[in-house]
């Protein structure tokens, strides 16, 4: 990565009852496919180390991770500047399989929700019932109005992304959503 | 007059005073009165004017029920009309303000409609219509508009400041209503260990039954109240929220909640309004219910209220509703008002009962306190005008001829029974059963209404079912039922034991005498807001209005703000009894939510100002919004009209990029063009379907425009299709279309073609796509360096992937301007850093950035089309003559058959030329060619209209294109255009390519 590069909106940050943070560039790469074919999968697992992950999971190791975003759509994401190589070692792998492997992480947005309250700002945006939403598992839903995937990334901390182009929005939607005064107390 | 009492008062901190005005009065209350309760208590009793008779009205109700107290509340930013005094807490500051009166609360000239009601009977706004017509537009409206109303809206400058938002929920149980039905339901569903919310509109747990005084398990009803929200709170799997009201259900389980979080509390640090969006899997409603005027002449003088409300005054907020007080009723209920005013100290005059013996548990209490009942008698009148002086007493089975006996008092406190809180069971489609006994419908628990697994999903307990006296028990069983629906199977502790005196059967009392004269009758108010009285039923009936869906609307009876809370049995009993059947023959109106009216910001939420819409930013939305910008919206992007420099104006800056663009070189963002990777080993055969020209043939390396149409051959989106490799083709859309096309082949594929072996990747945003056009183009990127971009290295329609100064781009070749033109894509999030470099670059090539206006007419001066321009979704590829791009070799795509239809191949439609105005004029948008005769409907005929029309500053006069009949037949003819003066313009027909039309400039 050189300084030619700049995620959507490089070191937004607002502090309510959870802090909502730009998380910077993110490498993302699609794979379509039909995700339960052992040619996939054993695709993914031979240059990932990952396995693939079962409905609405996220199987990680180290700084990768691969999301199941549909019975045909896995998302992996890695350090920004692995995405490359990365997308091209796949591809190779998957060579003579009915797959498609494309580099997606430029066309979106990373934001980090830290924060006891983390539900309690995503349920009025998302919806998603959260009581049962555990760490390793992830959810594309609507955040208002745009598309998005949340998952939890860590202890009080969700990872929520969404297409770069309406970043800006994404981030005064959360810094809304987590407005001191605006507690819920729904989850907490 | 009513007044506070000097003690007492279970709702309000007398240690907390509380200012507020009431049309600029000062006045006084107590923390924890209602808006209501304060203005009784200040001797307040006229609150505003009646919808059409201008009658003067004063609170009726101390609850959602409230037909007539609604205020305006606040000022300027925060004034908000037809606020329920009823239902909003008091709060020091609070300024309210009467409605619906002119000059005066106190003087209202407009009372006037009050002497001459016989012409705003019913159906009178339909009898309007009817003759003289003149008379409708210039008297009738005029007149209804200045006198029919409620509050003013707020100044159309007026910004709410404060915030409101939603949430979305999930629950097992719901139950709406906090008094001790619902108190015990979510007892009851939270100990069998289902996940249970519980909400309350109003700001206290427990309901009326504090009021009421009933004993639960052996203990006030109020100590089984604190002991029960406190067992609830202490448990995880229960949620309980006050201020809270359901205020719809909906199917599948979805609840609209409305939480007033800090109507209470304006200007504090927090969302005034919440709209919950609840799931829940089963839903009980403990909404109570609601007790019914009687009708009697003069039933809507202040000072008249429903029974319950003036025990609840009292009780709640140590309030008289006036010293000396009559109670009429038609069922022992309401004794216990007579013995709260008693208690309290105040003059109960006597107790109107209109059934022929009254002898139960409550009356037996009432008379030994000395209370006067005056069995079989009724209310003949209520004499007053702003308030209550007294009323006359006649015998209950008469026509009101002989005045019994007269009484003065100042209140008069009524009750024609109690209705249960149906709504919510209704919204959905819940039934409801005629109740005999007490004239009252209730849900009837073997129709409810359905969710997707066939089975009710919502369940009414307590008095909202009709259980009135049964509430704990019925409420128990009710929340068992509903536990074992979603699988919770704790066992609950018993239910908890009431006792309350025994109550005699109630009397159904539609009209006070039984046989009342018409003068009485037109003085019977069934709906308090919208002025509907019993007469007016009556002559609806007459006037063969049978169902009473037509007498509701022809009446305007329950369509009011308050959708008929009070009025809605007293209507339907005097309808049926006009109509000769019984009441459930006549059946109820629908009910819909929202059950009491909820704030447009609530529904609103989140959505206003920077995050009213999501707005689309390209990766150098930044440079163009500090480098004068003038935005266009293009979906929910924002791309740059023009870039305006200090004192330009925006046609002069278009001009200037226009000009510069041929002359120089100029740059666009075209980052927001769809860019869709279709891959697989059936993607030439599934894009051969999607375009209507052969994709399946181009080379890798190589570009293609196509066309997309739809099914029914209409153009659709148009794009350069470049392939990749023998898998791979990135198709571009147009801005605006990108979604959608990828949403159309997902669609297909998913669909009709699911075996094929195709896969798409939204792209779009991968990259930032940037246009470098003029003759100094190729010069431009010679100097970044990196790649051999010259003409036999990257011919016209071909790309090559490469090292752009440094940057990893992808360069096309292709023109959408007629001149030398590259477009390269570099990953989005290095599109700033390669644009500044090309703005660098390009400084002393003349280069400048140039907007979508520059684009549209540099394509113009071409006679390239534009979808949404030349088309409009009823315009086909050969209206534009871009028979070229019409595969005559695939043996199908979408569109086809569409194309081939007879209004499709008529010689006669309207095909796309180049016009020229005869003055070098520019012609209006969407100018229509008129050939001066009329049509059928005497409307102009016309034979053509512009589709594209600017001005050109390379050619220095107006251009347009437009679709004439038999156009391109018909070069040379002068066509008359319809101008925006009324005026023709004089245009002749030419060939819409203007400039270079063999091509040189672009093939250089």
């Amino acid at each position: 990565m050189s300084d030619r590069e700049t995620s959507a909106l490089p070191g937004a940050h607002f502090a309510g009852f959870v802090t909502v943070s730009e998380a910077g560039l993110r490498g993302m790469i699609t794979l379509r496919g039909d995700l339960s074919s052992d040619a996939i999968a054993g695709a993914l697992a031979d240059v990932t180390g990952l396995d693939m992950p079962a409905q609405r999971c996220v199987n990680s190791a180290g700084d990768m991770a691969a999301a199941w975003m549909s019975p045909d759509e896995l998302l992996l994401m890695l350090p920004y500047d692995q995405a490359g190589a990365m997308a091209q070692k796949l591809a190779q792998a998957l060579a003579g399989e009915f797959a498609t492997v494309a580099n997606v992480s430029d066309a979106r947005a990373v934001f980090t929700l830290q924060g006891a309250g983390v539900f309690d700002a995503l349920a009025k945006i998302c919806p998603v019932d959260f009581s049962e939403f555990d760490q390793g598992e992830i959810r594309r839903t609507r955040a208002a109005q745009v598309a998005a995937a949340v998952w939890m990334s860590g202890a009080d901390q969700v990872t929520v992304v969404c297409f770069r182009s309406v970043a800006q929005y994404m981030f005064d939607l959360l810094s809304a959503a987590a407005a001191p005064g605006s507690e819920p107390a729904l989850y907490t | 007059m009513s007044h506070r009492l000097p003690k007492g008062g279970r709702l309000i901190d007398r240690s907390k005073s509380q200012n507020f005005t009431f049309n600029g009065k000062s006045m006084a209350g107590f923390q924890g009165d209602t808006v209501a309760a304060s203005l009784l208590a200040n001797d307040q009793m006229l609150l505003g004017r009646s919808f059409k008779y201008h009658r003067p009205r004063g609170v009726v109700a101390a609850g959602a029920e409230e037909p007539n107290a609604l205020l305006g509340l606040g000022q300027s930013n925060r004034y908000e009309p037809n606020q329920s005094a009823t239902t909003t807490e008091l709060f020091d500051g609070l300024e309210a303000v009467s409605q619906n009166h002119w000059p005066s609360l106190e003087f209202d000239l407009l009372s006037v409609n009050n002497l001459v009601p016989q012409f705003l009977t019913a159906g009178f706004y339909y009898k309007t219509f009817l003759r003289p017509r003149a008379f409708w537009k210039h008297v009738y409206e005029p007149l209804i508009r200045r006198s029919a109303g409620l509050g003013k809206a707020p100044a159309p400058d007026a910004r709410d400041p404060d915030r409101y938002e939603q949430i979305y929920a999930f629950t097992d149980i719901l139950v709406l209503g906090g008094g001790i039905a619902g108190l015990q339901a979510a007892l009851a569903a939270g100990q069998s260990g289902a996940k249970v919310t519980l909400w309350e509109q109003t700001a206290h747990w427990g309901g009326r039954a504090p009021v009421d005084g009933a004993q639960i398990d052996g203990q006030p009803a109020q100590d089984w109240i604190n002991a029960t929200v406190a067992r609830l709170h202490a448990m995880d799997n229960v949620q309980l929220r006050t201020r809270c009201m359901g205020a719809g259900v909906h199917d599948h389980g979805y609840v609209l909640g409305y939480e007033r979080v800090a109507d209470h509390m304006p200007g504090a640090d927090t969302p005034r309004h919440r709209l919950w969006r609840m799931r829940a899997r089963q839903i009980i409603t403990a909404t109570g219910a609601i007790e019914r005027p009687l009708s009697f002449a003069g039933n809507d003088v202040p000072g008249v209220m429903l029974a319950s409300a003036l025990r609840d005054y009292i009780v709640n907020y140590a309030v008289a509703p006036g010293a000396r007080i009559v109670v009429v009723t038609n069922n022992d209920d309401a004794y216990r008002s007579a013995i709260a005013a008693h208690d309290a100290g105040l003059d109960v005059a006597a107790i109107i009962d209109p059934r022929a013996v009254a002898s139960g548990d409550l009356p037996a209490r009432a008379r030994a306190l000395g209370i006067e009942v005056l069995e079989g008698r009724a209310i003949r009148k209520v004499k007053g005008g702003k308030r209550v002086t007294g009323v006359e007493i006649c015998r209950q089975d008469s026509s009101g001829g002989a005045v019994e006996r007269s009484i003065d008092c100042d209140a008069v406190a009524m009750s024609g029974g109690w209705s249960p809180v149906v709504h919510l069971w209704s919204h959905c489609g819940g039934k409801l059963l005629w109740d005999e006994a007490g004239s009252y419908f209730r849900p009837d628990p073997a129709r409810p209404p359905l969710g997707a697994d066939g089975a009710g999903f919502v369940r009414a307990c307590g008095a909202a079912n009709g259980e009135l006296l049964d509430v704990l028990s019925d409420a128990h069983r009710c929340a068992r039922m509903a536990a074992d629906a979603v699988g919770a199977n704790g066992q609950p502790d018993a239910a908890p034991q009431a006792t309350a005196p025994a109550e005699a059967p109630m009397q159904p009392v539609w009209m006070m005498p039984a046989q009342a004269s018409y003068d009485l009758r037109m003085k019977m108010w069934l709906d308090y807001q919208n002025d509907v009285k019993v007469s007016d039923v009556q002559l609806s009936a007459r006037e063969g209005y049978q169902s009473v869906e037509h007498t509701k609307r022809y009446t305007t009876l329950g369509m009011a703000t308050d959708q008929g809370k009070l009025s809605n049995i007293n209507g339907l009993a005097i309808l049926s009894d006009a109509l000769g059947q019984p009441i459930p023959a006549t059946g109820t109106t629908t009910f819909r939510p929202p059950y009491t009216p909820i704030s447009i910001a609530a529904i609103a939420g989140e959505a206003r100002g920077a995050i009213f819409q999501p707005l689309r930013r390209s990766p150098v939305h930044d440079w163009h919004a500090d480098h004068g910008a003038e935005w266009e919206p293009v979906g929910q992007w924002r791309r740059p009209f023009a870039y305006l420099r200090t004192g330009e104006s925006r046609h002069d800056a278009v001009n200037r990029e226009v000009k510069n663009t041929r002359e120089n070189v100029g740059l666009l963002d075209a980052s927001t063009l769809g860019k869709i990777l279709v891959r697989g080993p059936d993607a030439g055969r599934f894009l051969d379907m999607l375009y209507t020209n052969m994709i399946s043939t181009l080379k890798p390396g190589k570009c293609r425009y196509g066309l997309m149409c739809n099914e029914n051959g209409f153009l659709m989106d148009d794009g350069v299709v470049a392939r990749l490799d023998g898998d791979s083709f990135l198709v571009h859309t147009t801005s605006g279309g990108a979604d959608h096309i990828h949403a159309w082949m997902e669609d297909w594929l998913q669909c009709e073609w699911w075996d094929w072996q195709v896969h798409t990747v939204n792209l779009t945003e991968q990259f930032a796509q940037f246009a470098v056009v003029g003759p100094k183009a190729r010069v431009l990127l010679d100097r970044l360096g990196g790649m051999d971009v010259s003409r036999d290295a990257l011919p016209f329609m071909e790309w090559r992937d490469g090292m752009l100064g440094g940057f990893d781009a992808r360069v096309f070749r292709i023109s959408f301007s007629g001149e030398l033109s590259f477009e390269i894509a570099v990953p989005a999030g290095q599109g700033r850093a390669f644009w500044d470099r090309l703005v660098t670059e390009g400084a002393d090539l003349g280069l400048m950035p140039y907007g979508t206006e520059a684009l549209h007419i540099l394509r113009a001066e071409k006679g390239f089309i534009m979808i949404g321009d030349e088309t409009d979704g009823t315009v086909i590829p050969q209206d534009l003559g871009l028979d070229w791009a019409i595969s005559k070799k695939k043996a199908d795509f979408l569109g086809k058959r569409g194309m081939e239809r007879e209004a499709m191949v008529n010689p006669d439609r309207w095909k796309l030329v180049g016009v020229e105005t005869l003055d070098g004029s520019v012609l209006p948008h969407a100018a229509l060619a008129v050939t001066g005769g009329k049509n059928a409907n005497g409307q102009a005929q016309t034979e053509g209209r512009v589709t594209s029309t600017y001005y050109s500053a390379n050619l220095g006069r107006g251009i347009a294109m437009a679709l004439v009949r038999n156009g391109p037949d018909r070069m040379g003819d002068v066509l008359s255009f319809a101008g925006d003066d009324g005026k023709d313009i004089k245009a002749r027909i030419i060939d819409p390519v203007l400039i270079d039309k063999e091509g040189a400039k672009q093939n250089v």
